[in-house]
């Protein structure tokens, strides 16, 4: 302790004292002043330069969602569109199918009742010929059959067999 | 590959040149003693330590046994019933008395005082060695004075242009500064805000951070072999200490003092209080002192050990002179000078560091505020 009090030198801590404090206030006013305001203020500049990213980013994304919502309404307005002319596509067929159908019905129909009094008229022309063509056998067989006596005789006698059989 | 092959090469000049000077100094001084050179050593490490009125570079021992010291003198400025100034070239290291306005002075080279005298140069000592002369106030620029001034001014230096390059450079630090910003923020971000709080740290920041610098430069000075040690005087760190005391107590809150004068608060009756406050207060008001005195004796004593420690171990290469002591002082001193580093800029972090902690009792408004929020809740 002795050593101490007689190291302790009264003209450096004067020294010391007035140098520093001097040191303290020109640093305060030309260095630490600056660099601290432009240290905050860089700070401040970055912290700002963050925040408006972030609402930047924000931003974005609200647009984003917009658009998907955009997107999502043509989607769906696009899949009515498509349905809807699905369904008059379907309408459309089913009508020509009912349309063509009944017209064929219709086709048959007549074909049907041509085909019906042609057959009729077909029906009584063969009737005729069929009629005219047994006269026309008869006469001929009976004609070759009547030519002599005993077979006149026996057809008679056969048709009068069959008469009494029946 | 290359820095190995210049370790290897450094490794084997350290060999030849101990090798030879071990040689020239058996064959120089084979007269004397490790014991005596013991002797000389301390005294020299001590020496080394002290404040002194020239800057002194080296030393060396001419071949006619003549001593020369290499260096320049500084201004010595005496105050002994009026003003003395003059070079201290004209003490010639305690070797001539220097007549000024009818005064004779003289240097005492045991601790590096000046004393006045007669003509003649005579001092008169006691017996344990102390000198009886009066001793006149010594003002004198001296090596730590000169120092003091030369960080000073590279701080001021270094500093303004850090400031400046903003202004170029839009905001961003050039050069030097580069090193030195991240710093400032550190001693802003880690040290001032969490012990002084965000709202009032701003108005210490300039003195926490001249003093880190301060103390740390020179710190770092009393590592070259300049022989510089500011930071390990009583009278620097005491002049720190002081300004730390004295920003302590004059910026201290209603609630610093209230926690000095009142430490137990409301929740006790005064009854009570008095009997634990004739002991208590007492306590507070030393704690007021001993905070700073801890702050310069830690400095002082950390600042003085590591030179003291540095020293004796290059000095045990002198004293031994074998080949066994020269790498060891070499290899130890060398480890050391990696802690001193480390030590510089820790003893600097932890007086800013103490510092900013004493600032932040002093300005605490906290308690009280948690009290408002109280009432503000319950209303």
């Amino acid at each position: 302790m002795e050593k101490l009090i007689g190291e302790f030198s009264v003209g450096l801590f004067f020294w010391q004292t007035l140098l520093f404090v001097a040191m303290l206030f020109i640093l305060k006013k030309y260095a630490w002043k600056p660099i601290l305001d432009a240290v905050n203020e860089r700070e401040e500049g970055i912290k700002k330069a963050l925040e408006s990213a972030v609402q930047a980013k924000k931003e974005m994304a609200s647009m984003n969602a917009d658009n998907e919502k955009l997107l999502q309404e043509a989607r769906s307005e696009r899949d009515a569109m498509l349905k809807e002319a699905r369904e008059i596509k379907a309408k459309l067929i089913g009508d020509a199918k009912d349309e063509a159908k009944s017209e064929a019905d219709k086709i048959i129909i007549q074909a049907q009742a041509a085909i019906q009094s042609e057959k009729k008229a077909a029906i009584a022309e063969i009737k005729d010929q069929v009629a005219s063509l047994s006269i026309d056998i008869a006469e001929k067989v009976i004609k070759q059959a009547l030519s002599r006596d005993d077979q006149q005789q026996k057809l008679v006698k056969d048709l009068l067999d069959d008469t009494a059989l029946n | 590959m290359q820095g190995k092959r210049l370790i290897h090469l450094l490794i084997g000049l350290y060999f030849s040149t101990t090798a030879l000077t071990v040689y020239a100094s058996d064959s120089k001084e084979g007269g004397q003693t490790p014991a005596e050179r013991k002797v000389e050593v301390s005294a020299y490490v001590n020496h080394h330590n002290l404040d002194t009125h020239d800057f002194g570079l080296f030393s060396y021992t001419g071949s006619n046994g003549e001593h020369h010291q290499v260096g320049f003198p500084l201004p010595v400025i005496l105050w002994a019933d009026g003003l003395h100034v003059f070079s201290s070239g004209a003490l010639h290291h305690g070797e001539s008395v220097v007549a000024s306005k009818g005064k004779y002075f003289v240097l005492d080279t045991h601790a590096y005082k000046i004393y006045e005298t007669n003509a003649q140069g005579t001092l008169n000592y006691d017996q344990d060695h102390h000198v009886l002369n009066q001793a006149p106030l010594d003002f004198s620029i001296t090596k730590s004075v000169f120092m003091i001034m030369v960080v000073g001014l590279l701080l001021i230096l270094i500093f303004r242009s850090l400031a400046k390059s903003y202004a170029t450079n839009q905001g961003l630090p050039v050069g030097v500064g580069r090193f030195f910003e991240p710093i400032v923020i550190f001693i802003r971000d880690d040290i001032a805000i969490p012990n002084i709080g965000a709202e009032k740290y701003q108005r210490y920041m300039p003195y926490l951070l001249t003093v880190f610098f301060f103390i740390w430069f020179l710190n770092l000075f009393g590592l070259t072999p300049l022989g510089v040690n500011v930071t390990g005087n009583i009278a620097v760190t005491s002049a720190l200490a002081i300004i730390t005391f004295l920003i302590t107590n004059f910026t201290g809150t209603k609630d610093y003092w209230k926690h000095i004068f009142d430490p137990l608060g409301h929740g006790m009756p005064w009854s009570a209080k008095i009997p634990l406050y004739i002991i208590l207060i007492p306590i507070e008001i030393l704690g007021i002192f001993i905070k700073p005195f801890s702050l310069l004796i830690r400095l002082y004593a950390n600042m003085q050990a590591g030179h003291i420690v540095l020293g004796s171990l290059i000095g045990l290469i002198y004293i031994f002179q074998n080949w066994l002591a020269g790498p060891l002082g070499l290899g130890l001193s060398f480890a050391i000078s990696f802690i001193e580093l480390l030590v510089a800029l820790l003893q600097a972090y932890i007086f800013t560091m103490l510092s900013a902690l004493y600032f932040g009792f002093a300005s605490e408004t906290h308690e009280h505020a948690v009290e408002h929020d109280g009432e503000l809740q319950h209303l």
